[in-house]
């Protein structure tokens, strides 16, 4: 945390966690996808759910899908962007177990079907948590330059990522590793004090046992 | 808050130079580079007043607007009660928190709900003590500082403290960056942190149909007004008999056991009155 969580960020009103942490949220889910997503279902939680429409926190989470930084004076009319660039937009409210109060879950799918999800909470001051990404334990602020990599669990697999950091001279300043079951599907995300270079990315993205590792900026 | 009151007059420094130093080692940025950036803060937070004291200033939901107007007015006419200081403090609160409230932009100081009240305290001293810009900006060091100690020991979000959380901070915040801008010790700051949270403890998140306005905005201008009392009792010399770290604590346990109704959920306190009810009907066109 620095002084700029505290004082900042510039941002749109009314509420700094329902309109620009539901905006950050958005964002990093836009970037987990890597593309130009057609459908977004949104399934708000809690405080969320109580009282989206006042705060126009569907527009915020919208407004971040669509690429909106938190400042963007055109987060008010995002659900008329939505429409104009063909975005399909689905809310549920309901109630998840053992989450934020101020929780959304994010389904985006973009045109040739490739979908991602993810659960994140508004934490307050605009800062953010993702507590999940395709339905798997993760743990991201968006404050750092990140990367996720799904990959199978196997023994090596995660020195062989961080042995390749090392190389960039990358520093990490998270970790946090999580599997469905032993030799399955498992998720690392790593954040850090500096960026990484696409170069390095690919690396990852060719290691044994790797599926996918995404870049995710500071957002 | 102790430890690093403790190092300020270890090194004896003011607080917002040595939140300044700490940062930038931390950022790893050079501390111009920082300074910069919260400048701009500053700027962005003073460029809030003239739109936001509009005369015909309306949020998106018709509820509120023009409040930072007439108060506005009553100041500058000389007709208000208190004066310029507290009258100047309380538009600018009013000013900031209106442009919220119509999806203006503004600065998260720490919330969007507590947007107005450490720019009206620091715009209000500036006018009234005609200090530098760098001495304002500095100041806001000095409220992150407080700030960030309450956000890793309690919470800065409604949702989780009641609006204490929200207004609660942003007025201990502004009532250490006034003391700050007096050239109050670090002892002092720590009282008026201290006091400022005391006197808005327990305070609940009740918004009349879910919206950041109705009671929100002048809580702002309440908040503002808290920071003075706490900043003008501490440069007195009077001291907090609970030390801030322990409020801070408080503030936490205190909103551990608020019901969630009085946490920003529109359930409960003021947005469960029949004229609340009411006003969330003309918005939504539902009964809550």
């Amino acid at each position: 945390m620095n002084v700029f969580d505290i004082l900042g960020p510039v941002m749109i009103g009314p509420s700094s966690s329902h309109t620009a942490g539901a905006a950050r949220i958005g964002l990093v889910t836009r970037a987990l996808l890597g593309k130009t997503p057609v459908k977004a279902h949104i399934f708000l939680h809690g405080s969320f759910a109580k009282t989206y429409k006042g705060h126009g926190t569907d527009k915020a989470l919208v407004a971040g899908i669509l690429g909106m930084q938190t400042d963007d004076e055109r987060i008010r009319f995002s659900l008329d962007v939505a429409k104009k660039e063909g975005l399909e937009i689905q809310i549920e409210t309901g109630e998840l177990e053992d989450t934020h109060p101020n929780t959304a879950e994010i389904t985006l799918t973009a045109a040739d079907g490739e979908k991602v999800s993810l659960r994140g909470s508004s934490i307050g001051g605009g800062n953010i948590l993702i507590t999940r990404v395709n339905g798997m334990e993760v743990a991201l602020t968006g404050q750092n330059p990140a990367l996720i990599v799904l990959h199978k669990d196997a023994p090596g697999t995660i020195a062989a990522v961080t042995e390749l950091m090392a190389e960039y001279g990358v520093n990490i300043c998270n970790f946090h590793l999580a599997r469905e079951t032993k030799g399955g599907l498992a998720v690392m995300t790593i954040e850090s004090d500096s960026h990484f270079v696409p170069e390095l990315n690919e690396k990852i993205n060719r290691l044994e046992n790797i599926y996918s590792s995404t870049m995710l900026e500071r957002v | 808050m102790e430890s690093l009151l403790e190092a300020a007059k270890e090194n004896n420094c003011r607080l917002s130079a040595l939140v300044l130093e700490q940062q930038a080692e931390q950022m790893e940025l050079p501390k111009q580079e920082i300074y910069k950036k919260m400048r701009e803060n500053y700027r962005v937070m003073a460029s809030c007043i003239q739109p936001g004291s509009a005369p015909d200033l309306k949020s998106t939901s018709g509820l509120t607007g023009g409040d930072a107007y007439r108060m506005r007015t009553a100041v500058e006419q000389g007709k208000n009660l208190t004066g310029p200081l507290l009258g100047g403090a309380l538009y600018r609160a009013l000013a900031v928190s209106e442009l919220n409230a119509s999806m203006g932009r503004i600065v998260a100081a720490p919330t969007a709900g507590s947007c107005g009240i450490v720019p009206a305290a620091v715009l209000t001293m500036q006018e009234q003590y005609q200090l530098t810009e760098e001495e304002c900006v500095m100041s806001l060091f000095t409220a992150s500082a407080v700030g960030m100690v309450i956000a890793n020991n309690a919470s800065l979000a409604g949702a989780q403290g009641g609006c204490q959380a929200e207004c609660g901070s942003a007025s201990a915040m502004a009532a250490a960056a006034i003391v700050e801008l007096a050239g109050g010790t670090p002892d002092m700051i720590q009282s008026a942190v201290a006091t400022a949270l005391k006197n808005i403890l327990g305070l609940v998140c009740d918004p009349v149909a879910g919206l950041v306005e109705i009671p929100c905005i002048k809580r702002n201008a309440s908040g503002v007004a808290g920071a003075f009392v706490a900043a003008e009792l501490a440069l007195a010399g009077i001291r907090s008999a609970i030390p801030a770290d322990e409020v801070i604590w408080t503030m936490k346990k205190v909103g551990d056991v608020m019901p969630t109704a009085l946490k920003e959920t529109a359930e409960g306190g003021l947005a469960a009155t029949p004229t609340g009810r009411k006003l969330h009907q003309q918005v939504f066109g539902e009964m809550k």
